[in-house]
Protein backbone atom coordinates (compact mmCIF):
# COMPACT_ATOMS: atom_id res chain seq x y z
CA UNK A 1 0.00 0.00 0.00
CA UNK A 2 3.29 2.41 0.45
CA UNK A 3 2.05 3.08 -3.36
CA UNK A 4 -1.46 4.34 -2.33
CA UNK A 5 0.20 6.36 0.70
CA UNK A 6 2.34 8.17 -1.69
CA UNK A 7 -0.67 9.92 -4.01
CA UNK A 8 -2.66 10.46 -0.60
CA UNK A 9 -1.08 11.63 2.79
CA UNK A 10 -2.76 9.91 5.21
CA UNK A 11 -0.30 10.48 7.90
CA UNK A 12 -2.07 13.63 9.35
CA UNK A 13 -4.88 15.36 10.70
CA UNK A 14 -8.67 14.26 8.81
CA UNK A 15 -10.20 16.95 7.12
CA UNK A 16 -13.88 17.50 7.84
CA UNK A 17 -16.76 20.18 6.57
CA UNK A 18 -18.53 21.63 8.94
CA UNK A 19 -21.83 23.25 7.70
CA UNK A 20 -24.67 24.30 10.94
CA UNK A 21 -25.15 21.22 12.64
CA UNK A 22 -23.44 18.79 10.13
CA UNK A 23 -20.09 17.79 11.19
CA UNK A 24 -18.72 14.62 8.54
CA UNK A 25 -15.21 13.91 7.73
CA UNK A 26 -14.29 13.85 4.06
CA UNK A 27 -12.94 10.08 4.11
CA UNK A 28 -16.62 9.25 5.24
CA UNK A 29 -18.22 11.58 2.64
CA UNK A 30 -16.40 9.90 -0.23
CA UNK A 31 -18.01 6.36 1.26
CA UNK A 32 -21.02 7.64 1.34
CA UNK A 33 -20.68 9.00 -2.20
CA UNK A 34 -19.69 5.75 -2.96
CA UNK A 35 -22.14 3.82 -2.02
CA UNK A 36 -24.69 6.59 -3.73
CA UNK A 37 -23.06 5.74 -6.94
CA UNK A 38 -22.96 1.82 -6.62
CA UNK A 39 -26.75 2.14 -5.52
CA UNK A 40 -27.65 3.99 -8.98
CA UNK A 41 -25.65 1.92 -10.74
CA UNK A 42 -27.20 -1.32 -9.58
CA UNK A 43 -30.72 0.15 -10.53
CA UNK A 44 -29.67 1.01 -14.22
CA UNK A 45 -26.92 -1.52 -14.87
CA UNK A 46 -28.07 -4.52 -17.28
CA UNK A 47 -28.01 -8.24 -15.32
CA UNK A 48 -26.24 -10.59 -17.16
CA UNK A 49 -28.53 -13.29 -18.08
CA UNK A 50 -31.62 -11.15 -17.18
CA UNK A 51 -33.33 -12.84 -20.90
CA UNK A 52 -32.30 -16.14 -20.12
CA UNK A 53 -33.89 -16.79 -16.50
CA UNK A 54 -36.96 -19.14 -15.99
CA UNK A 55 -39.46 -17.75 -13.79
CA UNK A 56 -40.78 -19.11 -10.30
CA UNK A 57 -42.99 -17.43 -8.51
CA UNK B 1 -48.23 -45.85 20.62
CA UNK B 2 -51.60 -45.37 18.33
CA UNK B 3 -51.11 -43.11 15.16
CA UNK B 4 -53.38 -40.05 17.08
CA UNK B 5 -50.96 -40.27 20.40
CA UNK B 6 -47.90 -39.77 17.51
CA UNK B 7 -49.81 -37.37 16.06
CA UNK B 8 -49.95 -35.14 18.95
CA UNK B 9 -46.46 -35.06 19.79
CA UNK B 10 -45.17 -31.96 20.15
CA UNK B 11 -42.34 -33.40 18.24
CA UNK B 12 -44.59 -34.24 14.82
CA UNK B 13 -46.73 -31.08 15.06
CA UNK B 14 -43.43 -29.36 15.28
CA UNK B 15 -42.11 -30.95 12.40
CA UNK B 16 -45.30 -30.87 10.54
CA UNK B 17 -45.56 -26.98 10.97
CA UNK B 18 -41.99 -27.06 9.60
CA UNK B 19 -42.62 -28.67 6.64
CA UNK B 20 -45.60 -26.75 5.87
CA UNK B 21 -44.19 -23.35 5.95
CA UNK B 22 -40.83 -24.22 4.74
CA UNK B 23 -40.74 -26.95 2.36
CA UNK B 24 -37.21 -28.14 1.18
CA UNK B 25 -38.12 -27.17 -2.48
CA UNK B 26 -38.69 -23.32 -0.82
CA UNK B 27 -35.79 -23.49 1.23
CA UNK B 28 -33.29 -24.11 -1.63
CA UNK B 29 -35.24 -23.13 -4.47
CA UNK B 30 -33.94 -24.42 -8.16
CA UNK B 31 -35.01 -21.06 -9.92
CA UNK B 32 -35.98 -17.03 -8.85
CA UNK B 33 -38.95 -14.82 -9.93
CA UNK B 34 -37.80 -13.25 -13.30
CA UNK B 35 -37.39 -9.68 -11.44
CA UNK B 36 -34.59 -10.57 -8.85
CA UNK B 37 -32.14 -10.48 -12.00
CA UNK B 38 -31.03 -7.06 -11.18
CA UNK B 39 -27.98 -5.91 -9.51
CA UNK B 40 -29.99 -4.43 -6.72
CA UNK B 41 -30.99 -7.86 -5.37
CA UNK B 42 -27.88 -8.91 -5.21
CA UNK B 43 -26.88 -6.96 -2.24
CA UNK B 44 -28.15 -9.36 0.33
CA UNK B 45 -26.59 -12.09 -0.47
CA UNK B 46 -23.36 -9.82 -0.52
CA UNK B 47 -23.63 -8.64 2.79
CA UNK B 48 -24.54 -12.28 3.94
CA UNK B 49 -21.44 -13.12 2.08
CA UNK B 50 -18.93 -10.43 4.12
CA UNK B 51 -20.57 -11.31 7.05
CA UNK B 52 -19.33 -15.11 6.65
CA UNK B 53 -15.70 -13.59 6.39
CA UNK B 54 -16.59 -11.12 8.98
CA UNK B 55 -17.35 -14.47 11.22
CA UNK B 56 -13.88 -16.28 9.76
CA UNK B 57 -11.57 -13.59 10.15
CA UNK B 58 -12.79 -12.98 13.76
CA UNK B 59 -12.19 -16.50 14.64
CA UNK B 60 -8.82 -16.51 13.61
CA UNK B 61 -7.76 -12.93 15.64
CA UNK B 62 -9.48 -14.78 18.51
CA UNK B 63 -7.90 -17.76 18.54
CA UNK B 64 -4.30 -16.19 18.28
CA UNK B 65 -5.17 -12.95 19.96
CA UNK B 66 -3.93 -8.93 20.41
CA UNK B 67 -0.08 -9.79 20.08
CA UNK B 68 -0.47 -11.58 17.17
CA UNK B 69 -2.33 -9.43 15.33
CA UNK B 70 -0.57 -6.60 16.60
CA UNK B 71 3.26 -7.62 15.73
CA UNK B 72 3.34 -10.75 12.88
CA UNK B 73 2.65 -9.98 9.60
CA UNK B 74 -0.04 -12.57 9.23
CA UNK B 75 -1.79 -10.87 12.05
CA UNK B 76 -1.73 -7.80 10.51
CA UNK B 77 -3.19 -9.17 7.04
CA UNK B 78 -6.06 -11.06 9.27
CA UNK B 79 -6.83 -7.87 11.13
CA UNK B 80 -7.17 -5.68 7.91
CA UNK B 81 -9.08 -8.17 6.21
CA UNK B 82 -11.27 -8.61 9.33
CA UNK B 83 -11.56 -4.71 9.21
CA UNK B 84 -12.16 -4.70 5.00
CA UNK B 85 -14.77 -6.93 5.12
CA UNK B 86 -16.92 -5.23 8.13
CA UNK B 87 -16.26 -2.21 5.89
CA UNK B 88 -17.76 -4.20 2.78
CA UNK B 89 -20.45 -5.90 5.20
CA UNK B 90 -21.85 -2.51 6.21
CA UNK B 91 -21.24 -1.03 2.62
CA UNK B 92 -23.71 -3.69 0.92
CA UNK B 93 -25.58 -3.97 3.89
CA UNK B 94 -26.94 -0.19 3.32
CA UNK B 95 -27.33 -0.68 -0.25
CA UNK B 96 -29.65 -3.71 0.38
CA UNK B 97 -31.70 -1.49 3.09
CA UNK B 98 -32.10 1.55 0.63
CA UNK B 99 -33.06 -0.97 -2.42
CA UNK B 100 -35.51 -2.39 0.23
CA UNK B 101 -36.79 0.77 1.40
CA UNK B 102 -37.28 2.29 -1.89
CA UNK B 103 -39.18 -1.22 -2.85
CA UNK B 104 -41.47 -1.07 -0.07
CA UNK B 105 -39.69 -4.72 1.32
CA UNK B 106 -42.40 -5.25 3.70
CA UNK B 107 -45.05 -5.71 1.39
CA UNK B 108 -47.16 -8.87 1.20
CA UNK B 109 -47.17 -9.71 5.02
CA UNK B 110 -43.03 -9.36 4.90
CA UNK B 111 -43.62 -7.36 8.04
CA UNK B 112 -40.97 -9.55 10.06
CA UNK B 113 -38.53 -10.00 6.82
CA UNK B 114 -38.22 -6.31 6.89
CA UNK B 115 -38.03 -6.19 11.31
CA UNK B 116 -35.41 -8.70 11.73
CA UNK B 117 -33.39 -7.40 9.10
CA UNK B 118 -33.53 -3.40 10.79
CA UNK B 119 -32.30 -5.12 14.40
CA UNK B 120 -29.86 -6.83 12.43
CA UNK B 121 -28.46 -3.68 11.06
CA UNK B 122 -28.96 -2.03 14.91
CA UNK B 123 -26.87 -4.76 16.23
CA UNK B 124 -24.51 -4.79 13.82
CA UNK B 125 -23.79 -1.04 14.53
CA UNK B 126 -23.17 -2.19 18.00
CA UNK B 127 -21.00 -4.88 17.01
CA UNK B 128 -18.78 -2.43 14.74
CA UNK B 129 -18.27 -0.53 17.79
CA UNK B 130 -17.51 -2.57 20.34
CA UNK B 131 -14.79 -3.98 18.07
CA UNK B 132 -13.40 -0.86 17.58
CA UNK B 133 -13.05 -0.06 21.14
CA UNK B 134 -11.57 -3.84 21.11
CA UNK B 135 -8.53 -2.81 18.91
CA UNK B 136 -6.11 -2.36 21.85
CA UNK B 137 -4.51 0.34 20.11
CA UNK B 138 -4.79 4.17 20.55
CA UNK B 139 -7.37 4.31 17.82
CA UNK B 140 -9.54 2.06 20.34
CA UNK B 141 -8.02 4.49 23.32
CA UNK B 142 -9.69 7.67 21.31
CA UNK B 143 -13.17 6.09 20.27
CA UNK B 144 -13.83 4.55 23.68
CA UNK B 145 -13.07 7.83 25.55
CA UNK B 146 -15.26 10.00 22.90
CA UNK B 147 -18.35 7.18 23.14
CA UNK B 148 -18.55 6.88 26.67
CA UNK B 149 -19.43 10.55 26.45
CA UNK B 150 -22.37 9.73 24.29
CA UNK B 151 -23.36 6.47 25.89
CA UNK B 152 -23.52 8.25 29.65
CA UNK B 153 -25.60 11.17 28.11
CA UNK B 154 -28.08 8.72 27.39
CA UNK B 155 -27.82 6.38 30.84
CA UNK B 156 -26.62 3.54 29.40
CA UNK B 157 -23.25 3.66 30.84
CA UNK B 158 -23.81 2.00 33.74
CA UNK B 159 -24.35 -1.06 32.27
CA UNK B 160 -22.60 -0.62 28.90
CA UNK B 161 -19.30 0.84 29.34
CA UNK B 162 -17.28 1.32 26.32
CA UNK B 163 -14.09 2.45 28.48
CA UNK B 164 -14.20 -1.61 30.10
CA UNK B 165 -11.99 -3.47 27.89
CA UNK B 166 -12.98 -6.87 29.30
CA UNK B 167 -16.71 -6.28 29.07
CA UNK B 168 -16.45 -4.63 25.09
CA UNK B 169 -14.12 -7.28 23.79
CA UNK B 170 -17.04 -10.20 25.49
CA UNK B 171 -19.82 -8.53 23.97
CA UNK B 172 -17.70 -8.13 20.78
CA UNK B 173 -16.99 -11.45 20.06
CA UNK B 174 -19.64 -13.97 22.27
CA UNK B 175 -22.80 -11.92 22.61
CA UNK B 176 -22.93 -9.93 19.94
CA UNK B 177 -21.74 -12.52 17.39
CA UNK B 178 -24.50 -15.30 18.37
CA UNK B 179 -27.23 -12.27 18.51
CA UNK B 180 -26.03 -10.99 14.90
CA UNK B 181 -25.80 -14.64 12.96
CA UNK B 182 -29.34 -15.87 15.02
CA UNK B 183 -30.78 -12.82 13.35
CA UNK B 184 -29.47 -12.75 10.21
CA UNK B 185 -30.45 -16.75 9.74
CA UNK B 186 -33.99 -15.75 10.89
CA UNK B 187 -33.79 -13.01 8.29
CA UNK B 188 -32.97 -15.16 5.85
CA UNK B 189 -34.98 -17.89 6.54
CA UNK B 190 -38.40 -15.10 6.73
CA UNK B 191 -37.01 -14.47 3.01
CA UNK B 192 -37.25 -18.28 2.44
CA UNK B 193 -40.82 -18.33 4.15
CA UNK B 194 -42.24 -15.40 2.38
CA UNK B 195 -40.45 -14.88 -1.07
CA UNK B 196 -38.21 -12.16 -2.57
CA UNK B 197 -40.45 -9.06 -2.36
CA UNK B 198 -41.71 -8.36 -6.27
CA UNK B 199 -41.31 -4.73 -7.64
CA UNK B 200 -44.71 -2.64 -7.40
CA UNK B 201 -45.71 -2.74 -10.78
CA UNK B 202 -45.53 -6.78 -10.48
CA UNK B 203 -47.68 -6.91 -7.37
CA UNK B 204 -51.06 -7.53 -8.78
CA UNK B 205 -49.52 -10.32 -11.76
CA UNK B 206 -47.76 -12.65 -8.41
CA UNK B 207 -50.88 -11.91 -5.85
CA UNK B 208 -53.17 -13.21 -9.57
Amino acid sequence: MNWLGSIINLDGYGHYLHWHFILVSVANLIVVGLMVITFVAALFLPFPGKGRRKENR
Amino acid sequence: MSTTEIDRQWTTRLRKRVEGKLPPEKLLPDTQPAYVASWIYVFGVATLSSLILVIATGTLLAIRGPIWWHQSSIGHFVNSLHLWSVEIFFFSMIIHLWGKFFMGAWRGGRQLTWMTGVVTFVVSIVTGLTGYVSQTNFDSQWISTQAKDGINATGGGAFFNVLNFGQMLMWHIVLLPIAAVILTALHVLMVRVKGVVPPYEDEKKVAQ
